[in-house]
């Protein structure tokens, strides 16, 4: 039997391998799937105590989640081809222009 | 009754306003001094009208009220007038001695620039120094206090490009204000003295009524007095503040005469009178009065004995002539005083504008031969009496008077101080023996000063002494009467001992009498002391005089044989005792000294280096921390995980 | 009419400031002169106030005017309260007074854009008269903080060669002590609230019946205290205002010491001092010290300055020393004094700075040294100088004397003699300072070539003097016009102090200490 813990073994575990990714690799478009992975674990997780506690919101929450998951998409790929006609990269180490 | 009594001092106000907004636009020298001389003139008509209005009333303090001034709750200031005999003889004094300067102004003052500005201060001068001894309480009367030492400020400098004058001038409202301190001080202690025991005022027939409700005596009333006697001390060159009167002498000649002789420089001595009630009840402040006085006289008296700037001798003399009025209050010989004030201004005014008519006199000879010889050093003058006649007699009469010679007027009014200050409840025998020795000083160098100027051989260069002229009219006609004055001017105080009725005393018994009844101030001794007295200050005069003839008429050389054999001495007193250098010493240079620590080491350093340091440190603590934001995203992100992880830490483990 | 004559006052100047945003900007005739027209026209609808017996006969406030504004829930609420009493009423006929002076005399001086500085001399004029008249005390505040931003930029903009220290350094320490008066504020209204006692918004008359425990009063008084001793300036809290005045503008100087001063001496008379009674007891004898240090070391820092601007800076320091001794003086003649010298050194110290300005229009410098013997060439300039000089030293017959009189007849009265006593030496060194400047300047020979050509004043710049002068001697000869209206206001406003029960009541006692726990 598959329990709720699996469920959120797994969603912990993609969560951990989004944020090992977001801290290792240097190409913002992987950063960004990165980032996915870990938004997509947080939904596994929100679907699966959805159902085990028998409440709907997190359903709900997860179809916001979504949402904002593809504006985040399209403004932030839109970002990265904004940078990569200014530096010919999508290096995230030539992202330092935000600083003192 | 008395209601038209505003206009006395309304007339010179007008005259000044007048002179100074469109003065400049009237050419006619003319026009400009003789409207200001006329409007004097007026005040002195209705000053006169008051005064012999009064003379014939049984009531003799009236107070006129012309509008309020201030009202605050208790505190009620009018502007108001009082005239009663002492302030009617001011008045009569300042008018009328006012009158002939103006007069003796417009010739003296010819062809200087600014004309019109000297009269409109005159003028504004003459209106303060009236609001000053008309004013019923004591605020106008500060009101004109302090006009006048503007107007002395205003005139002292009146020669604006010289920078010595603008030093005087300035010097002179500076020391003016340290006495002013001292007044203001006093009248708030009165006022809140007296308002404690529910007489909330400043008016001076109020303050005289409830005087009672002081101690005798006590601690209040012998503050009060002191405070106001430093602000006399300001006013009438006193010792320690006498040093601006002698500095005073950059003004023009007519100031002199007007300001720092007849009128302004007596306003501590008109003062003391005014509150006579005050010090009467304050024996030692009396005491501390009379002592200052008569170390004034003297002291004064001993610079007057070098000095060769001929106005310089007249300014000491001045400074030692008014610390006998102070000696006279301070033996509560009140009347007295002021009557040596009257006499003093008739003669004193006489020698200014006479050393005036010299000085006018040599300027113009040394202008005629191009020459920039100081015209008013004595050594460059001598054997005048021919040139100037008139100015001679008159000066040689003002002369006599001042040394106290029998049948002038100094001599009625000083004798009866030196009788005073002997024989006095207040008095002292020691405070009589300086009198008398500033007396035969006073009679030496002023004789000295005769000789030097209108005896003797002409020492004025060669190339101007032949066009040493008379000086016009307009100059010798006051000359002429204020000589007269310095003459006759004592007979209307002829003591009883000689035979008099002492007008003068009677006159003003109604302002002193109460006070020297109440506190049993009277001169006492036999008829034979008193002779005795006038005997040996007769003396001491002649004395006096004839050293001063053996000295500069018989052998002309024994001055500088005097001064090489006591150097020293003759170094202290030509140098005035060094008192202005100790005050440099002792309060100017601190002062500076301090305001510039203030400023650059206390402003500058501390407060703002508290400032600027509040400032650096946090620029210092932001430039350490701004390298945490390098711009690296890993860096934020390492932040953000490294945060979750500790605050999830905290909350599982915690 | 009378119902929105506040309202009017105020906004007039703002709506000006609106019509001067649409003046094209490089019409410069066209911008002073609307302004001037606008300065004008609201120191001529502010008269009827001044002509309002009603002053003379009650001290309370008049022209009130009352509208609910902000209002969240029932737990904060603050309302568009305006109301003028005897005391405000010569402060707002002053700065209406004085702003068409300072237009007036911006003519030849602001040539840099000319309408910026314009449109933020109307926004400071709206600013001022807003706090002079404001009764919320979060109306107030705002009023209190709108006149920081115009003066910072006319300091940092149109000001001398190091504005940006000054300016900064001026909005600076005040918004620092504006800031604890804000929590003071927001304190009192939440203590209000929490002891149930009925209040209305902000409403500075309902928290003059609040009992505060002294404790409570302690910390606050201290708080309005500190922020508006920064404002006056007193020592030793006064170095932001040599730089400010130094840096600043002419018209930005006068501004700022005829008006903006006495905004802190005001706040203490309208809200310290009513609020805080028992604080205000235990804190008399240290302010009346640093008043009267202020006096003594303001004047022997003006003495030895080398700067004219910095001199008449540092003796302001000194006149408002008299201020505050004559309002700690707690009496009627002192607040009196107080609350004239306030307008007196308006007018004196704001014709000093308006004299320096027209020197420095001709020269470009305000050293000392590189002026002497200017009353040669400008013998009109020497008389009107002369009298400001004399005005600012304190002569009886000018408004200087009334002043500093009645504010030490006010401190001998209390208890403050001692303080009286050092205070009355002001008079020898305000004598000092000014006259040895006045000496440096205008007397002796010209020993500078550049000042051989200087022209005398102007028709204009004499039609900017002549009525300051007017009113030195008008105050100084018949006062009573002043005293008469702002006497009852004061007679009501010592009344409330002394008839407010010394309070520590423990039954508020808890109260705080909740106040405190939610901090």
């Amino acid at each position: 039997m598959i329990s709720v813990h699996h469920y959120l073994l797994l969603s912990a575990i993609l969560f951990c391998i989004g944020i090992f990714g977001v801290l290792t690799r240097k190409n913002a478009i992987v950063i960004f799937m990165c980032i996915e992975v870990m938004l997509n674990s947080v939904n596994l997780t929100f679907i699966a105590l959805s159902r085990h506690v028998g409440n709907m919101d997190g359903q709900i929450f997860v179809f916001f989640v979504m949402t904002v998951a593809a504006a985040e998409a399209a403004v932030g790929l839109a970002l990265i081809i904004a940078f990569f006609k200014n530096k010919e990269s999508v290096d995230v180490d030539d992202f330092n222009m935000l600083k003192w | 009754m008395y209601s038209n009594l505003w206009l006395i001092p309304f007339f010179p106000l007008l005259g000044s306003i007048i002179n100074g907004l469109v003065g400049k636009r009237i050419k006619s020298e003319k026009v400009i001094g003789g409207f200001a001389t006329l409007l004097v003139f007026f005040s002195f008509l209705v000053a006169c009208q008051n005064f012999f209005r009064l003379l014939g009333d049984n009531v003799k303090t009236h107070e006129i009220v012309i509008f309020s001034w201030m009202s605050v709750g208790k505190l009620q200031v009018d502007w108001g007038f009082l005239l009663d005999p002492l302030s009617a003889v001011m008045i009569l004094v300042v008018t009328g001695v006012g009158t002939l300067i103006h007069l003796y102004s417009i010739g003296y003052m010819h062809g200087e620039e600014g004309y019109y500005r000297f009269f409109s201060y005159m003028n504004l001068f003459a209106f303060a120094m009236l609001m000053l001894v008309l004013g019923s309480n004591a605020l106008v009367m500060f009101i004109g206090w302090e006009g006048v030492g503007l107007c002395s400020y205003l005139l002292i400098g009146y020669y604006i490009e010289k920078q010595s004058a603008g030093d005087a001038a300035k010097k002179a409202f500076v020391v003016n204000r340290i006495g002013d301190f001292g007044f203001l001080c006093g009248l708030f202690v009165l006022y809140w003295t007296l308002g404690s025991k529910g007489v909330w005022t400043f008016n001076f027939v109020e303050i005289a009524e409830n005087a009672h409700l002081l101690e005798t005596g006590g601690l209040v009333v012998t503050v009060v007095t002191l405070c106001f006697f430093l602000g006399a001390c300001g006013k009438s060159a006193q010792i320690p503040l006498f040093t601006w009167l002698p500095d005073a002498m950059e003004g023009p000649t007519p100031v002199s005469a007007l300001i720092h002789a007849a009128t302004m420089v007596t306003a501590g001595v008109y003062m003391i009178g005014r509150m006579n009630i005050l010090f009467a009840m304050a024996p030692s402040t009396m005491l501390t009065i009379a002592i200052v006085g008569a170390a004034t006289a003297f002291f004064a008296a001993t610079i007057g004995l070098a000095q060769n700037d001929i106005k310089r001798v007249l300014a000491y003399s001045t400074v030692s002539q008014l610390g006998y009025m102070f000696l006279a209050m301070g033996v509560g010989a009140f009347s007295a005083g002021i009557f040596h004030l009257m006499t003093h201004a008739f003669f004193k005014a006489c020698l200014f504008l006479g050393s005036g008519s010299v000085i006018h006199g040599l300027h113009h000879a040394y202008h005629h031969a191009h020459l920039h010889d100081d015209p008013q050093d004595m050594r460059n003058m001598g054997g005048l009496r021919k040139k100037m006649p008139i100015t001679f007699i008159t000066f040689l009469v003002s002369t006599i008077a001042i040394s106290g010679i029998p049948l002038f007027s100094g001599f009625f009014s000083k004798d009866e101080i030196l009788w005073w200050s002997f024989g006095s409840t207040r008095g002292h025998w020691l405070l009589w023996l300086l009198g008398a020795l500033a007396a035969a000083m006073t009679a030496f160098y002023m004789f000295r000063l005769v000789f030097m100027t209108f005896f003797g051989e002409q020492k004025t260069d060669a190339r101007a002494k032949d066009h040493i002229p008379e000086s016009p009219l307009t100059i010798t006609i006051p000359l002429m009467v204020l000589g007269l004055l310095a003459v006759i001017g004592g007979y209307i105080g002829v003591p009883a001992i000689l035979g008099g009725a002492n007008h003068f005393h009677h006159f003003l018994d109604p302002v002193f009498g109460k006070s020297l009844h109440l506190f049993h101030i009277e001169a006492h001794g036999t008829h034979a002391t008193e002779y005795t007295l006038m005997a040996v200050s007769v003396a001491v005069a002649v004395i006096g005089i004839f050293v001063a003839w053996v000295m500069y008429i018989k052998n002309p050389e024994l001055p500088a044989k005097f001064v090489t054999k006591f150097a020293g001495a003759h170094k202290i007193v030509f140098n005035k005792w060094y008192i202005d250098e100790l005050y440099d010493f002792l309060f100017v240079n601190p002062c500076k000294k301090i305001g510039t620590f203030f400023w650059r080491g206390f402003d500058v350093k501390v407060v703002d280096g508290i400032v600027n340091g509040v400032a650096w440190v946090t620029r210092g603590i932001g430039s350490g921390l701004k390298y945490t934001q390098s711009g690296y995203l890993h860096n934020y992100a390492v932040a953000m995980v490294v945060g979750v992880v500790m605050i999830v830490g905290f909350y599982v483990f915690g | 009419m009378a119902d929105y004559l506040l309202s009017l006052i105020i906004f007039f100047p703002l709506l000006g400031m609106l019509f001067v945003l649409f003046i094209p900007r490089d019409n410069d005739g066209l911008l002073k002169g609307f302004t001037l027209v606008v300065s004008l026209v609201t120191f001529v609808i502010s008269l009827p106030l001044a002509f309002d017996n009603i002053f003379a006969t009650s001290g309370g406030m008049h022209y009130r005017e009352f509208y609910e504004w902000i209002n969240i829930g029932d737990y904060f609420q603050m309302n568009y309260n305006l109301g003028v009493d005897g005391i405000s009423l010569w402060l707002v006929m002053l700065t209406t007074f004085i702003m068409p002076v300072t237009v007036l005399s911006t003519w030849k001086s602001v040539q840099k854009n000319t309408k910026g500085f314009m449109a933020l001399l109307l926004l400071l004029e709206t600013a001022m008269l807003g706090a002079f008249v404001a009764l919320d005390l979060f109306l107030f505040y705002i009023f209190w903080e709108l006149m920081l931003i115009p003066m910072y930029f006319l300091i940092g903009i149109w000001g001398g060669k190091n504005r940006i220290y000054a300016a900064v350094k001026f909005f600076i320490f005040t918004a620092v002590g504006s800031l604890l008066m804000l929590v003071a504020i927001i304190f009192l209204y939440y203590f209000a609230v929490e002891s149930g006692v009925q209040i209305s918004g902000f409403g500075v008359h309902d928290f003059y019946k609040l009992d505060l425990p002294y404790n409570a009063q302690y910390w606050l008084f201290l708080a309005f205290a500190f922020s508006f001793a920064i404002k006056v300036p007193m020592f030793p809290v006064h170095t932001w205002l040599p730089d400010a005045h130094t840096e600043a503008p002419t018209a930005g100087s006068v501004i700022l010491a005829a008006v903006m001063l006495k905004m802190g001496t005001y706040g203490y008379v309208r809200f310290a001092m009513p609020l805080f009674p028992d604080a205000l007891q235990t804190f008399i004898p240290y302010l009346a010290g640093l008043s009267v240090i202020g006096i003594v070391y303001g004047s022997l820092v003006a003495m030895m300055q080398e700067d004219v601007k910095k001199l008449v800076a540092y003796s302001s320091v000194a006149h408002l020393g008299f201020v505050m001794l004559g309002v700690f003086a707690m009496n009627q003649q002192g607040m009196a004094g107080g609350i004239i010298q306030m307008v007196n050194h308006g007018i004196s110290t704001g014709a000093l700075f308006l004299i320096v300005g027209f020197i420095y229009e001709r020269r470009h410098t305000r050293l000392i040294s590189e002026f002497g013997g200017l009353a040669h060439k400008m013998p009109i300039f020497a008389t009107i100088f002369l009298i400001v000089t004399f005005s600012s030293v304190g002569l009886p017959g000018t408004n200087g004397f009334v002043g500093e009189f009645l504010a030490l007849v006010g401190a001998f009265e209390s208890n403050l003699r001692w303080f009286a006593v050092v205070a009355t030496s002001g008079v020898i060194f305000a004598a000092v300072y000014m006259l040895w400047m006045y000496q440096r300047v205008m007397l002796g020979k010209v020993t500078n070539p550049a000042n051989e050509n200087l022209k005398d004043l102007s028709l204009r710049e004499i039609a900017v003097m002549v009525p300051l002068l007017l009113f030195v001697f008008w105050i100084g000869v018949y006062p009573n016009t002043f005293l008469d209206k702002m006497n009852p206001a004061i007679e009501q406003l010592l009344n409330q102090m002394n008839n407010k029960q010394v309070a520590v009541v423990e039954v508020y006692q808890p109260v705080v200490a909740k106040l405190i726990e939610i901090k």
